[in-house]
């Protein structure tokens, strides 16, 4: 395997991570009112991704940065040629920061109602559009001769790139319902059981009907895609029954494989292109694409010396807040480290 | 206006927005981390209420700050696709490392901060806010040794078969000494940016409500004079140097900071002229200069060399054929003692009010006003430093390698008006939210009963401000 392969491989890892990560923060978001009808409720189901959003997100930064450093030509064609669709999802991401830190920051009804129907409106957004996004790289836009991006907004929407949008937008609901029942107690965590058994054959419908037209329009199917394909099938069949046992553990590592799944699938797809032309010009490779050796060489050493390091603190927050949310004014479950010597100076 | 200004205008109004609150973050989170300090070896409970207090003002301007921060890492493809397919084998790599060393510290260990105060032993929260100082710190890094690479492209060479610049030193990328400089002045007007935070909001609430939390905020004051002090005049002192630098690997930026026409032996300092700024100093209408001092600031002698813009345009065209190698000189020349400026008026207040204030006295009244104007001094400062830097570069975006015209993307203007007015809208509109929030926070005062971390069994009622 080249320097170059390892970093299609690095890039789709990346953002298998931030689709898995942000995925159930987004479907948090987005089933805000309906797992949450009071103001106390729904401040509940955002404890639940409260320490954490922030950090999956930089998931997304961290594959822009590295799409910039390992494939320039990528990372320019893409983000110039999907500009106005893009400038809507970062209008989205940032609304959505601001109404989650500062829905808090202010004791008034009306604020705290205007921030979480932000909420729902910028995390269901950019679900959907990250779809129609990926779903336009696989099955081809129109790219000139020199390689930048020929078409205009409105060639982005198609019935398969709609498809695709719906395909992430219901993967993430079903993510973020399974987060929820795993994380929180009393009426948000039963209505998130409820949402997730009605949730799961939409999904699974959806799911399926965009893998097999994505296969289908394959220029060549890859055992790896149909691999990807049969995980994430798989997967979400599996959720409803472990769901029901109320193994929530499990039903959350499944749709996480799920979503990782569609990933593989999209990226074998791919490959080894970065940019499917729907004409007039020539595909986007990766080596086309690709910076020069000494760079890729550079990156690596960096990834691999920084990712484990990344891993270990990220998971180390799971890992601190993982007992379960419970509805404000009935106490809070405590974790071990509540055990361990608590040195607060000149504290009770 | 064709797709090239509104590009431009674009990039300088998310960057200068995004600028405005970088600073505050950098210098307020290391501030906060010393409360937190100061507290966990003291247990004066008024460091406490200190870390809670001027920590909700970090979160608040610390959400912009990234929420805008995605606009900065994605616009270089969107709207300067040219210059990405160009620079991406160098530029690249600070900006991933900056997401991987950097993003991923501050973002994980926030959230650890604000939602582990009853979660984590004291320790380690207070490691917590260590490490998202430590990584605004390296982020800031990164980022500068990027844009340093565009001041002055070292660790790389332009390959002429791909026509595009390639990596040859990762590690000359890194130590480029313009990186250092720019870094260790970021750092220190950073301190002074968050210290006049503290200096201006405290003195308001001293002068207004003298009898309110009075040890509070006399202690925050004291806080605030002393970190404006020390780090505004260390500013100045790295900026000194940082311009001697500049002088020697970008002449044309500092000959046109100081309008400067013709080469000179005994070159003065400008420190204030009126006029177009056009051909020649000759056509000032109005030039206060100091004798021979540019040339003592750029070269420690006062009989030093300082090169001239006729000169150095000369010499441009020479090597990189006819053109205008001439930045715009009044934003270059008005930037730059804008910065200088506020830096000085800035670290005299803080100085008066040291003075003033000794012995437990109390300032004027005067003072408190003048503090409350002091907040924005720096954010001032900040901007036009951050101008001065961009447009003292022009017309090149690399340095001698590419010029910004060539760097644009290939997009209809109405795309890119369609951008510009919607982030300038949301922009704004964030502005007056950020304001409103801020200003509410910062008059209302810390809370007024602080329950001690650890007192009571439900974890989420300990610290109202500071969780969803």
């Amino acid at each position: 395997m080249s320097l170059v392969d390892v970093w299609f491989v690095l890039i789709a890892v990346l953002w298998a991570g931030y689709l898995i990560l942000e995925g159930f923060d987004f479907g948090v978001g987005t089933l805000l009112h309906l797992v949450g009808r009071t103001p106390a409720e729904r401040a509940q189901a955002l404890r639940t991704i409260g320490p954490v959003w922030d950090g999956n997100e930089v998931w997304l930064l961290v594959a822009g940065g590295a799409t910039f450093a390992a494939f320039p030509e990528w990372y320019a064609t893409l983000f110039s040629g999907y500009y106005l669709a893009l400038t809507v999802i970062l209008v989205a991401l940032i609304v959505r920061i601001m109404a989650l830190e500062y829905r808090n920051k202010h004791d008034d009804p009306a604020w705290r109602r205007r921030w979480d129907a932000a909420i729902v409106v910028s995390s269901a957004l950019p679900a959907v559009l990250w779809g129609v996004a990926f779903a336009n790289i696989v099955g081809g836009s129109p790219l000139a001769a020199d390689g930048s991006f020929a078409g205009n907004v409105l060639d982005l929407l198609r019935p398969y790139t709609v498809l695709g949008g719906l395909t992430t937008l219901s993967l993430f609901c079903l993510h973020g319902a399974h987060f929820l029942a795993l994380r929180t107690e009393g009426p948000v965590r039963d209505r998130a059981t409820a949402l997730a058994t009605r949730m799961w054959a939409p999904t699974v419908l959806v799911v399926a009907g965009f893998a097999v037209w994505t296969l289908a329009d394959a220029q060549v199917v890859r055992p790896l895609a149909v691999g990807g394909t049969a995980a994430a099938a798989l997967a979400l069949l599996a959720v409803l029954p472990a769901h029901r046992a109320g193994r929530e553990g499990r039903a959350f590592a499944l749709t996480t494989v799920a979503i990782a799944g569609a990933v593989v699938l999209l990226f074998a797809t791919l490959f080894p292109d970065v940019m499917v032309s729907s004409g007039p010009g020539p595909d986007l490779t990766m080596q086309a694409a690709a910076s020069t050796d000494r760079t890729l060489t550079v990156m690596t050493v960096v990834a691999a010396v920084m990712t484990p390091v990344v891993l270990l603190y990220q998971g180390w927050t799971y890992w601190v807040f993982r007992a379960r949310v419970r509805p404000e004014g009935t106490g809070d479950v405590r974790t071990p480290l509540d055990l361990l010597d608590r040195r607060a100076g000149g504290v009770a | 206006m064709d797709a090239l200004d509104l590009a431009r205008w674009q990039f300088g109004i998310t960057t200068v927005y995004h600028f405005l609150l970088v600073p505050i973050t950098i210098g307020l989170s290391g501030l906060v981390a010393l409360m937190q300090t100061r507290w966990y070896r003291t247990g004066d409970e008024r460091y406490l209420r200190m870390t809670r207090f001027w920590g909700t003002l970090l979160l608040i301007n610390f959400a912009l700050g990234v929420a805008t921060g995605i606009v900065q890492e994605f616009q270089f493809g969107m709207a300067w696709s040219e210059y990405s397919r160009f620079v991406g084998d160098v530029f690249g790599a600070p900006l991933a490392i900056e997401g991987l060393a950097a993003f991923f510290l501050e973002s994980t260990f926030l959230g650890l901060w604000i939602f582990g105060w009853d979660r984590l032993p004291a320790r380690i929260h207070l490691g917590t806010i260590w490490a998202v100082f430590l990584g605004t710190n390296l982020s800031a890094y990164f980022i500068l040794a990027a844009n340093a690479w565009m001041q002055r492209p070292v660790g790389s060479a332009v390959n002429p078969v791909s026509g595009r610049a390639e990596l040859t030193s990762i590690v000359d990328v890194l130590t480029n000494r313009t990186a250092l400089f720019a870094y260790g002045h970021t750092l220190t007007a950073s301190l002074a940016t968050a210290g006049a935070i503290l200096l201006g909001i405290s003195a308001w609430h001293r002068a207004r409500r003298p009898d309110h939390d009075a040890a509070f905020f006399r202690t925050s004051l004291t806080w605030g004079l002393r970190t404006t002090l020390v780090a505004a005049l260390a500013t100045m002192v790295v900026g000194h140097f940082f311009g001697q630098w500049m002088t020697r690997v970008q002449p044309m930026k500092m000959a046109a900071a100081e309008a400067l026409y013709e080469s000179s032996d005994r070159a003065g300092l400008s420190l204030l002229a009126i006029g177009g700024f056009e051909k020649s100093p000759e056509e000032l209408a109005f030039n206060i200069e100091v004798p021979r001092l540019l040339s003592f600031m750029a070269t420690n002698s006062f009989s030093g060399r300082v090169q001239g813009i006729d000169e150095l345009q000369a010499q441009y065209e020479q090597r990189y054929g006819p053109g205008d190698y001439v930045p715009v000189l009044a934003a270059t020349y008005w930037s730059f003692r804008i910065m200088i400026g506020t830096g000085v008026l800035l670290a005299a207040l803080a100085a008066a009010g040291l003075w003033l204030g000794r012995r437990g006295r109390e300032p004027g009244r005067w003072f408190a006003r003048a503090a409350i104007a002091a907040i924005f001094a720096p954010l001032i400062a900040n901007t036009a430093g951050w101008m001065f830097t961009e447009m003292g570069r022009q017309p090149w975006i690399v340095q001698g390698l590419l010029r910004t015209q060539d760097a644009v993307s290939p997009l209809p203007a109405t795309t890119l008006l369609a951008s510009l007015v919607t982030f300038t809208l949301l922009y704004a509109a964030l502005a007056v939210i950020e304001l409103r929030l801020f200003t509410r926070v910062a008059r209302r005062g810390p809370d007024p009963a602080p329950q001690p971390v650890g007192a009571t069994a439900d974890g989420e009622a300990l610290l109202p401000a500071l969780v969803y």
